[in-house]
């Protein structure tokens, strides 16, 4: 599965408007799951869950920061990602089902704060541009 | 939220995000392109049926098995649908109601509605066999 140029192009330039919020958007990404689906709270008993927790917030940057690498590598995420890649399969181990419900929650905020942005070809693309990613971080796995 | 629009736009997202789904709708005509599918009067028409029927699952939060038990049938021996679309619907319908309340789609909110979508996926599929 690879990204058309049509489809390459609605992320970037969608990615421009949403690196301005890229914080408040990383912190309430990782929220939504939490809450949606509380199995994904298994892999953070070490952090402060609450809502607007430190911890929350800088761990919600790193994510939408390798978001933006993918998106700035758009020809080559499994180049931009590869380290990540090795750090899923090899220390953290998230079970793969773990990505859609993440993807999701993603394109559920993205959808809340861009709604005249997100039209349905924007929302099939980030769906699969957001495959593409968690196929890569998985992609070590076995 | 206007069930017509909201489930024609539901439906129609469905359709344009996960193309195979395609394959349940080949007598509706135009579906090749994502303005096509989003403007075809069938998908539309359709989109209103499922949805009124999810408002009626919410008349019935409590029996929702009962609500759903001859569409779960229709769905398993007449229409041959994989549940796993349901849950794909179900997630096309969160993201719809995401755009259309925005700021106020908090993920308190959301984690209801997946609750609900799960509840309602999980009836559908109750009498398959």
């Amino acid at each position: 599965m690879s990204l058309t140029k049509t489809e390459r192009t609605i992320i970037v330039s969608m990615w421009a408007k949403i690196s301005t919020q890229a914080d408040t958007i990383g912190t309430e990404t990782l929220e939504r799951p939490f809450l949606s689906h509380p199995q994904t709270k298994t892999y953070f008993p070490h952090f402060d869950l609450h809502p607007g927790s430190a911890q929350l917030r800088a761990h919600g940057s790193k994510v939408v920061a390798a978001v933006g690498d993918a998106v700035k590598s758009i020809d080559d995420i499994g180049g931009a990602l590869s380290k990540l890649s090795e750090l899923h399969a090899y220390i953290l181990r998230v079970d793969p089902v773990n990505f859609k419900l993440l993807s999701h929650c993603l394109l559920v905020t993205l959808a809340a704060r861009f709604p005249a942005d997100f039209t349905a070809e924007a929302h099939a693309a980030w769906d699969k541009f957001l495959s593409v990613v968690s196929s890569v971080l998985t992609e070590k796995y076995r | 939220v206007n069930v017509e629009d909201a489930g024609g736009e539901t439906l129609g997202r469905l359709l344009v995000v996960y193309p195979w789904t395609q394959r349940f709708f080949d007598s509706f005509g135009n579906l090749s392109s994502a303005s096509a599918i989003m403007g075809n009067p069938k998908v539309k028409a359709h989109g209103k049926k499922v949805l009124t029927s999810l408002g009626d699952a919410i008349k019935h939060l409590d029996d929702l098995k009962g609500t759903f038990a001859q569409l779960s049938e229709l769905h398993c021996d007449k229409l041959h649908v994989d549940p796993e679309n349901f849950k794909l619907l179900g997630n096309v319908l969160v993201t719809v109601l995401a755009i259309h309340f925005g700021k106020e789609f908090t993920p308190e909110v959301q984690a209801s509605w997946q609750k609900m979508v799960t509840g309602v996926a999980s009836a559908l599929s109750s009498r398959y066999h």
